[in-house]
C-alpha cells in the first residue's frame, strides 16, 4: 500500500508541472464545453416570416403578435398577394409564410375549427420539422387564448413534453457533451501518462522494483481519476451556469454516475496503453476506440432508434450510451440510483471488462 | 550458456549490440520469462520467486529512467518509496544517493535539466537505495562523456570492493578490461567466459604479429593466403596476423612479406587485447555451426 502511495504522489508532483497534461484535464474540458455549447445548438431563432392576413382583425393581428412574442419568427413583410409571397420565399427573404384567411375571426367567434396556412421552406429538412414544431406549439397556444370556453374545444391531442417542455436542444446536449469531454480527459490523460512511461523507460525501471502490476496501476490512475471526476463535475456546474442545464437529481447519485463511467474510461485510457508503444499511437488509438464511438455511437447527437440494426447492436458496448441515459436521468428527470440500475449495471460491467482486457495483457508482457 | 558469478565480483558481458547481453539481464531480473533453463540470484530462483529476486537487486539501464518533471529529491524519494523505505533509512540512503550522485545541495533541480553523467550518476544512486548485494548494469555508460566514464567505474570498483556484486554489459573493450571476469557473447550464446588473462592465453600459442604497411588492405588479402597465417584483423591501419606457430617470429614474417615484393614497415610482436580476444572467439564461433 506506501507504494501505491509512493507512485500517486509522483504522479501528482508530475502532473503539476507538465503543462500538456493539466491542459487537456482542465482546460479543455471548459473550452469544449463552451466551444461545443454555443456551436452545437439544434434550435433554430428568428425565423423570418410574413403574414398575410386577409382577415385583419384584432383575432388575427393577436396570432401574428404570437409568432413575433416566441422569439422564434422575426416578421419581416406584410404581403397581400400570393404572388409578393411567393417572390419573397424565392428569395429566401422568408422562411415562413403564415396566411390567416378572412373568416378566421368570424369563425372564432361562431366557435367553429377556424384554419390557417402556413407555409414553409423545406430545402433543409431538419429544419423545417423543427420549425413545424414551433408553429403547432405557438398554434396550439394560441387556440386556447384565442378560442371561446373550453366546453367548446375541439377534441384532438394535446401534447405535453416532459422535462425538457420547450424541447431546448441544449438540455439534451449538454449531457453528451459532457461524457465527450469526460471520455478525452480520462481516456487520453491515462493512455499518455502509461505510455510516456514506457517512452522514457521508467516503466520498465519500476518493473525492476518490487511492486506489483496491479499496485502501480492503481497508483497511477487514482491521481487521474480524482482529476477526471473534479473535471466532469466542474464541467456540469458550468453546464448549469451557461445554459441552464437543471439539476433534478441529488449530487450524490450524480457523483456515483460520472465516477461509475470514469472508471470505464481510465479503464479504457489503461487498455489503450497495453496496445501502444508511442504517445502518438496510443493517441490515434484512443480517437478510434473512445472519442468515435462517444461521439457517434452514444446517442449523443445522432438518434440511436434512427440507426440501422447492426450499429444498433454496436452501441450496446459503447460505454457513453449508458452514461448518458443515466445522466439525463438524474439531471433532467430527477432519478435516483435505483431507478437506474440498468444502465449503471452496464457501466460497471463495461468498467470490469477493460479492466480485467488490460491486467491480462499487461501480465502477458 | 550456463555460467556462476561470484559475490563481489564485477561481472562483465560483452557483445555487440543484439548479442544478447540485455536479455541475459532481463531474465536474470525476472522481467523476461525465460522458454527453458532455469537461474538463481543470490540462492532464489528467478522464475519461482521474481518478487524476492527484485528486492534483492538493483537495476540500472543506458536510459538512466528518470522521472525529468520530478527534482532529484523526488526522484529518489519515488524509488525509495517504491522499495518501502521510510524513517531513518530513508534519510540514510537519501543522503547516500546524493552522495553517489554527487549531487548534494542540488536537490531541487529538475532531473530534466541534469546532464547525461549526473543523470546516470543519479540513476546509479536511485538503484542502490534499498542496499541491493547485487547490481545490474545494462550499458551503464551509453551517451556518457569519457570523463564520467571513467568516473562511474570508480564508482563500481568501490561497489565492488565494498561487496557488491556487479553484472555489467558493455560493447567497450575497455570496460571489459576493468571486470574480473568477461563473458563473451555472440548471437545469443556465451562464446567464452574468464578472466581477462585466462581469455588472451588462448594466444599463448599463437603469437599475433602487428604488420604496418603503406598498403594494409592488400598485405591482409595476401597474408591471408599463407600458410604460416592462422587469421588476419585489421587495426586502424595496422593488421594483426594470428600466427600459427608458437615460434613465429617477427623477422621471419617480415622476410617472407618482402621476399613477395611487397611493402612492409614494420613488423613487431603484440600482447593480445581484449579486442583479438573478441574477434577471435566471434570467428570461431561462426565457423562452427550451432
Amino acid at each position: 500500500m506506501t507504494n501505491v502511495w509512493a507512485v500517486a504522489l509522483k504522479e501528482l508532483r508530475q502532473i503539476r508541472r507538465d503543462r500538456r497534461t493539466l491542459l487537456i484535464l482542465l482546460f479543455i474540458p471548459g473550452f469544449f464545453l463552451f466551444l461545443y455549447g454555443y456551436a452545437l445548438n439544434f434550435d433554430i431563432r428568428h425565423v423570418p416570416l410574413a403574414v398575410q392576413d386577409r382577415d385583419q382583425s384584432p383575432e388575427s393581428r393577436a396570432l401574428a403578435a404570437s409568432f413575433v412574442q416566441s422569439t422564434y419568427f422575426d416578421l419581416v413583410a406584410a404581403v397581400t398577394t400570393d404572388a409578393e409571397a411567393v417572390a419573397l420565399m424565392d428569395r429566401d427573404d422568408i422562411r415562413a409564410l403564415l396566411v390567416v384567411p378572412e373568416d378566421f375571426s368570424r369563425r372564432l367567434k361562431r366557435g367553429e375549427a377556424a384554419e390557417v396556412q402556413v407555409i414553409l421552406n423545406g430545402d433543409n429538412a431538419n429544419t423545417a420539422t423543427t420549425v413545424m414544431g414551433y408553429v403547432n406549439a405557438i398554434l396550439a397556444d394560441a387556440s386556447v387564448r384565442l378560442g371561446p370556453t373550453s366546453s367548446q374545444a375541439l377534441v384532438g391531442a394535446a401534447p405535453r413534453i416532459w422535462y425538457n417542455p420547450e424541447l431546448r436542444s441544449t438540455l439534451f446536449l449538454v449531457p453528451g457533451l459532457i461524457a465527450y469531454i469526460a471520455t478525452i480527459t480520462a481516456v487520453v490523460s491515462t493512455a499518455l501518462s502509461i505510455v510516456r512511461e514506457k517512452e522514457l523507460g521508467t516503466m520498465e525501471q519500476v518493473r525492476m522494483a518490487p511492486i506489483s502490476t496491479t499496485a502501480f496501476v492503481l497508483g497511477k490512475t487514482l491521481p487521474y481519476l480524482i482529476l477526471s471526476q473534479a473535471s466532469a463535475m466542474i464541467v456540469i456546474v458550468a453546464a448549469m451556469l451557461l445554459f441552464g442545464l437543471p439539476m433534478r437529481g441529488d449530487w450524490f447519485s450524480l457523483s456515483v454516475v460520472v465516477a461509475l463511467f470514469l472508471v470505464g474510461a481510465l479503464g479504457t485510457g489503461l487498455l489503450v496503453s497495453t496496445m501502444s508503444d508511442t504517445q502518438q499511437i496510443a493517441l490515434q488509438t484512443a480517437l478510434l476506440i473512445a472519442f468515435l464511438p462517444t461521439f457517434m455511437l452514444s446517442g449523443f447527437i445522432f438518434p440511436i432508434a434512427s440507426m440501422p440494426a447492426p450499429l444498433q447492436y454496436i452501441t450496446a458496448i459503447v460505454p457513453a450510451r449508458y452514461f448518458l441515459i443515466a445522466l439525463r436521468g438524474v439531471v433532467l428527470k430527477g432519478l435516483d440510483l435505483g431507478a437506474l440500475w440498468q444502465p449503471l449495471l452496464a457501466l460497471v460491467a463495461f468498467a470490469v471488462a477493460v479492466l480485467g482486457l488490460s491486467a491480462v495483457r499487461l501480465a502477458r508482457r | 550458456m550456463s555460467f556462476d558469478v561470484r559475490r563481489g565480483e564485477v561481472f562483465g558481458f560483452l557483445g555487440s549490440n543484439g548479442a544478447g547481453k540485455s536479455t541475459t539481464i532481463r531474465m536474470l531480473c525476472g522481467l523476461l520469462t525465460p522458454s527453458s533453463g532455469r537461474a538463481e540470484v543470490d540462492g532464489l530462483d528467478v522464475g519461482n520467486d521474481p518478487e524476492g529476486v527484485k528486492r534483492r537487486i538493483g537495476y540500472m539501464s543506458q536510459r538512466f529512467s528518470l522521472y525529468e518533471l520530478l527534482t532529484v529529491d523526488q526522484n529518489i524519494r519515488f524509488y525509495a518509496g517504491l522499495y518501502g523505505l521510510s524513517g531513518d533509512r530513508l534519510e540514510r540512503r537519501r543522503a547516500f544517493a546524493l552522495e553517489i550522485g554527487g549531487l548534494v545541495g542540488r536537490e531541487t533541480e529538475l532531473a530534466r535539466t541534469l546532464s547525461g553523467g549526473w543523470r546516470q550518476r543519479l540513476a546509479l544512486g536511485c538503484a542502490l537505495l534499498h542496499e541491493p548485494p547485487i547490481l545490474f548494469l545494462d550499458e551503464p555508460t551509453g551517451g556518457v562523456d569519457p570523463v564520467s566514464r571513467r568516473e562511474f567505474w570508480r564508482l563500481i570498483d568501490d561497489l565492488s570492493r565494498a561487496g557488491t556484486t556487479v553484472l555489467v554489459t558493455t560493447h567497450y573493450l575497455d570496460e571489459a578490461e576493468r571486470c574480473d571476469r568477461v563473458a563473451i557473447m555472440h548471437a545469443g550464446r556465451l562464446a567464452a567466459l574468464g578472466t581477462t588473462a585466462e581469455l588472451k592465453s588462448a594466444f599463448d600459442a599463437r603469437p599475433i604479429l602487428e604488420v604496418r604497411s603503406p598498403d594494409p588492405v592488400s598485405l591482409m588479402a595476401w597474408l591471408d593466403t599463407q600458410p604460416s597465417v592462422e587469421k588476419t584483423s585489421l587495426f586502424g591501419t595496422a593488421v594483426h596476423a594470428v600466427m600459427r606457430n608458437a615460434a613465429a617470429t617477427p623477422a621471419g614474417l617480415r622476410q617472407a612479406i618482402e621476399a613477395d615484393g611487397r611493402q612492409v614497415t614494420s613488423v613487431v610482436p603484440v600482447m593480445p587485447s581484449l579486442e583479438d580476444v573478441f574477434l577471435d572467439v566471434v570467428d570461431r564461433l561462426d565457423r562452427v555451426p550451432a
